[in-house]
Order: C-alpha cells, then sequence, then structure tokens
C-alpha cells in the first residue's frame, strides 16, 4: 500500500504519532532479525522496496543485515503501478523506478518491503509483477505498519507494527529521504464530513 | 495529459517530462525475459495508416502489444478505402468495433484532428503523422534520445542545448513537431534549408534559421538530418540532388567539425548518398538505431498515459448512454 504520498498533511496538524523515529528504528532491526531467523541466514536473500516508501526500508534493512551477519544482500525496487487493479478507476499515474538487482531472482527468496498493508491488493499487484521478472524460490513480505482491513487472502510474514484502524481513518508514514522525518501517524476523518462518503475515498 | 496527441504543441513541459519519464522506466522493459506489461488488458489499438510506414507502425504494435493491448492493423491498400470509402465512413467502422485508441497515419494534414473532433469516435486520437503538419511520437523519441545522450543527470530537460535540423524542412513533419517540442523542453533549435525548402512563415517559428550548414555545424549539440521528401515534391527545389547533398548533406568531413560530444540523428528512412552518408550514418556518432528501439518505449508512454486512466473527460459518458447518433 503507498501510504498517500500526496496531501502533505501538514506536520504539525498530522494527526497523532503512533510511530517516532526510535520506534521505526526498533522495528526494522527486530525485522531484520526476523529474516535472518525464517531464513536461517542471510544466504540467497533479495529485498525488493514496493516504491516510494517500500525502497528506504528495504536499504534500512539491508543495512542492519550488514550489520547483523556481516553479508551484503542486493536491494532493488519493484514498481507495481502496471498491475494494479484500479488502473482504469483513476488518471494514469506516473511510473515509479523498477530496478532489479544484477544477479536476478530466479531461485533466491525474494523479500517484499513495503510501509503500509491494507487492502492486499498492492501485494498482488507485486506478486503478478514478480512472476513476470522470474522465479524466486520463495516470497515473503515485510511491512512497517499493518493496519488490516484485506481485502484478499494476503498476509504479512514480517510486521513491525500492527495497527488496528478504521476505515476512514488515515495512516501516514514519513521516512528520512523521503520526507523531513521518521514518523507513523494516525489521522481522523476530516470534521464534518459524512462517515459512510469519506470511507470509500480514503481507500482507493 | 489531454485525451487525444495531435500536435507536440498541445504537450506542456509538465505533459513532455512525464512522456519520457515514463518512457525511460519503460525501455528497461527490453532487457527482461517477459517483456510484457497488463496495463492496457481489453484495450483496442487500431493503427489506421493511410500512408506507407514501416517504422512507426512496427513501433506502435510492438507498444500497443508489449503494453497486452490488442492490435488491429488496417491498412488504406487492400481497403475499402481502395474502393472510395470516406474518412468518416472508416472512423464510424472502427467505432462500431470498439476502438479505444486510433493511431493515424494520412497524408493530409489535419486528418487526425478531424478525426479527434468530428464526433466520429470517441476514442483517443494518435497522430502518427499527418502530411506535411506534425508527427508528435516521432518529436518525443528525439527528445528522448536527446535527453539520454544530453540531457542533464536528473533526467530534466534540454535547457540550453542546441540542435541544428537540416534538410527539406518544407515537407517535413518531424521538423516542426520536433521544432514545437525541442523547445517546450529548452532546447535552441536551428533550422538549416535551401531557401527554396524552408516553409513559409517560418518566422513564427520558436526556431532560429540558417542556409549556411556549415556555420551551423561546430556549435550544435546534435544534427538532425531530414529525408529529402521527393515524393511530395513536384518541381524544382534544388537544381540536382549532387549540388544538394555538397550543399546540405552530411558527410565524413562535415561531420569532424562536430563537436566531440555531438550526436548525429536521423528519423528514417534514409536515403543514404544524399542527405547523410554511408560512413556518417555507421559512425559511432550516429544514433539512428537507438532512436527506432527508443522509439517502442515512447510509444509505450504515450498510449499507457492515454489510454490506461479513467476516462475523466466530459464529452464521454461513463454510463453507456448509447443511440446517440455515431
Amino acid at each position: 500500500m503507498c501510504a498517500q504520498p500526496a496531501a502533505p498533511d501538514d506536520p504539525t496538524a498530522g494527526g497523532r504519532v503512533v510511530l517516532d523515529a526510535r520506534d521505526i528504528a526498533r522495528a526494522l532491526t527486530r525485522i531484520s532479525h526476523e529474516i535472518l531467523e525464517r531464513n536461517k541466514g542471510g544466504a540467497d536473500l533479495v529485498l525488493l522496496g514496493i516504491p516510494s516508501r517500500g525502497v528506504p526500508l528495504a536499504q534500512r534493512i539491508a543495512e542492519r543485515l550488514a550489520a547483523v551477519e556481516g553479508i551484503e544482500v542486493p536491494v532493488g525496487s519493484l514498481d507495481v503501478t502496471m498491475y494494479r487493479d484500479d488502473l482504469r478507476l483513476k488518471p494514469a499515474r506516473a511510473l515509479l523506478p523498477t530496478q532489479i538487482p544484477p544477479g536476478g531472482i530466479d531461485g533466491r527468496t525474494v523479500v517484499l518491503v513495503d510501509d503500509v498493508l491494507f487492502s492486499g491488493r498492492t501485494i498482488r499487484a507485486a506478486l503478478d509483477a514478480l512472476g513476470d521478472i522470474g522465479r524466486p524460490r520463495a516470497v515473503r513480505l515485510a511491512v512497517l505498519v499493518d493496519r488490516g482491513h484485506r481485502e484478499l487472502p494476503i498476509r504479512a510474514d514480517f510486521v513491525g507494527k500492527n495497527l488496528p484502524t478504521s476505515l476512514v481513518e488515515r495512516v501516514s508514514v514519513r521516512l528520512e529521504g523521503v520526507d523531513d522525518l521518521d514518523a507513523v501517524t494516525i489521522t481522523g476523518p476530516p470534521p464534518g464530513r459524512s462517515d459512510q462518503t469519506g470511507g470509500t475515498e480514503v481507500r482507493a | 495529459m489531454k485525451r487525444h496527441l495531435l500536435s507536440a504543441a498541445d504537450l506542456t513541459r509538465d505533459d513532455a517530462e512525464l512522456v519520457l519519464r515514463t518512457a525511460a522506466e519503460l525501455r528497461s522493459l527490453a532487457d527482461r525475459p517477459i517483456k510484457k506489461l497488463p496495463a492496457l488488458r481489453g484495450r483496442t489499438v487500431v493503427n489506421l495508416f493511410f500512408e506507407d510506414s514501416t517504422r512507426t507502425r512496427i513501433s506502435f504494435e510492438a507498444a500497443a502489444k508489449r503494453l497486452s493491448a490488442d492490435v488491429i492493423n488496417f491498412a488504406a491498400k487492400g481497403s475499402s478505402v481502395s474502393k472510395g470509402e470516406s474518412l468518416k465512413d472508416t472512423a464510424l467502422t472502427l467505432e462500431a468495433m470498439g476502438a479505444d485508441a486510433v493511431v493515424v497515419r494520412h497524408g493530409a494534414s489535419g486528418a487526425p484532428h478531424r478525426l479527434a473532433h468530428s464526433g466520429w469516435v470517441r476514442s483517443s486520437v494518435v497522430n502518427a503523422g499527418d502530411g506535411t503538419h506534425e508527427h508528435p511520437t516521432q518529436a518525443l523519441l528525439d527528445a528522448f534520445t536527446l535527453t539520454r545522450h544530453l540531457g542533464a543527470a536528473d533526467g530534466g530537460g534540454l535547457d540550453g542545448r542546441r540542435v541544428a535540423i537540416v534538410g527539406d524542412v518544407l515537407h517535413s513533419r518531424v521538423a516542426r513537431s520536433n521544432a514545437l517540442l525541442l523547445q517546450t523542453l529548452g532546447a535552441e533549435v536551428t533550422l538549416v534549408a535551401p531557401p527554396t525548402l524552408m516553409p513559409v512563415g517560418v518566422g513564427s517559428w520558436p526556431v532560429e534559421t540558417s542556409y549556411d550548414l556549415d556555420a551551423v555545424l561546430p556549435k550544435a549539440d546534435a544534427v538532425m538530418m531530414l529525408r529529402v521528401q521527393r515524393e511530395r515534391m513536384s518541381g524544382g527545389f534544388f537544381p540536382t540532388p549532387r549540388e544538394y547533398s555538397r550543399r546540405y548533406g552530411l558527410d565524413g568531413r562535415r561531420m569532424a567539425t562536430l563537436q566531440d560530444h555531438a550526436i548525429v540523428m536521423h528519423p528514417g528512412p534514409m536515403v543514404r548518398g544524399m542527405e547523410i552518408t554511408a560512413d556518417v550514418a555507421d559512425s559511432p556518432r550516429s544514433v539512428i538505431v537507438e532512436q527506432v528501439t527508443n522509439g517502442v518505449a515512447v510509444r509505450m508512454a504515450v498510449l499507457y498515459l492515454l489510454l490506461s486512466g479513467a476516462d475523466l473527460s466530459a464529452d464521454a459518458p461513463l454510463l453507456p448512454t448509447e443511440s446517440a447518433p455515431a
């Protein structure tokens, strides 16, 4: 799920902070250890971030893997725009970079990294995109925030924080490099707006 | 972006840069084992070619197929057009078949505009060359090729780059589209042609003009050679082909006066020995083959941006309220 990168809901008025910079750092460190534990080491791992904010997360996880195990895990990015199921519901979108590491993904364990897991449709698109690039031995999913409300049978293997939300709330992830600081915030529905109609807008 | 791509002048700088950025992402597709994306699944693209074409038609066909669209190729030869069918009736047939985009090449300047604005079809219309008017996707692929070789490292525009467009400017739709688009992207364009092959009213174009190729070459960052379109000529525009190529052809001697980083382009088809010599066409400075490769990525970008999104234009009802007289 791309945490709506537009609408720079100005950082001061930006709702309730649920994860600050240190929380995010701790979550990523734990995820990194879990990946190593699950994979029994760092062999044949490839980290693919889903743009835009999955990419810096993947890079940070790779740094931690390097610090813990002393291995260089290839990091890339995977744009799923062309594989989305809602292409025809919105104006055409700009593509974001896809960068597959030189070794490819065939026979390796790919860990997809994204910021927020929501409906699961982005991950469905990512699985389709992976299928056109190669045949990984296994695909895992790491997300910083799981906010629930799945619409497809998809789950994350590694979760930074489970965040129960209502459909009308908005979760926005800001990361240094893309944004000015590290923070995960929840914004409620705009006051004076009917919840029913607001919900569908936020979900798209 | 607008719903149609009829003229390079329709593109704002933001539009043009969006196409070029999208094309840059799509170009990497050529290196993948599966050269296909599902973005236009279930959409139909009709290639409507009333004039001969090799590169453009194949390039549009490859672009549409790589985006998973269904492609119908229509060539005027061997169709009912040779029996006297009008553009309107051809268009109504396409509309009845449910085309989502019509890529049209026509010998008459303005035919794509007529197709787009007459109400005959509801599809997006892409101009693939109309008469001596415009050829916007060629200009986009030329701009894409230029940015890859000369553009700023951040993928930005062509600010301050000097491009010389040389040859039969009068009959060239490529020259007009390039002049408009490259100016939009910040480049300085100089048209070089004999006085007889300079279009009337060129003073109103956003370009400089010159009759002296040798004076322009040392300052150029890129030289774009144009074919002399003899099929559109019915009179003496220059005394002899030999004299033309001596004054306006690019040969090894002239190429040596270019700056080290300058590139040589040609939209094709080339007439070797006329506007460009074989040694120049095959030299390392020549990016002519790369232009063709880039053409597929650029046309994919155009089709994707025109077709993939929701149809938000007011004149196309979302609900099938058919039965309006087509």
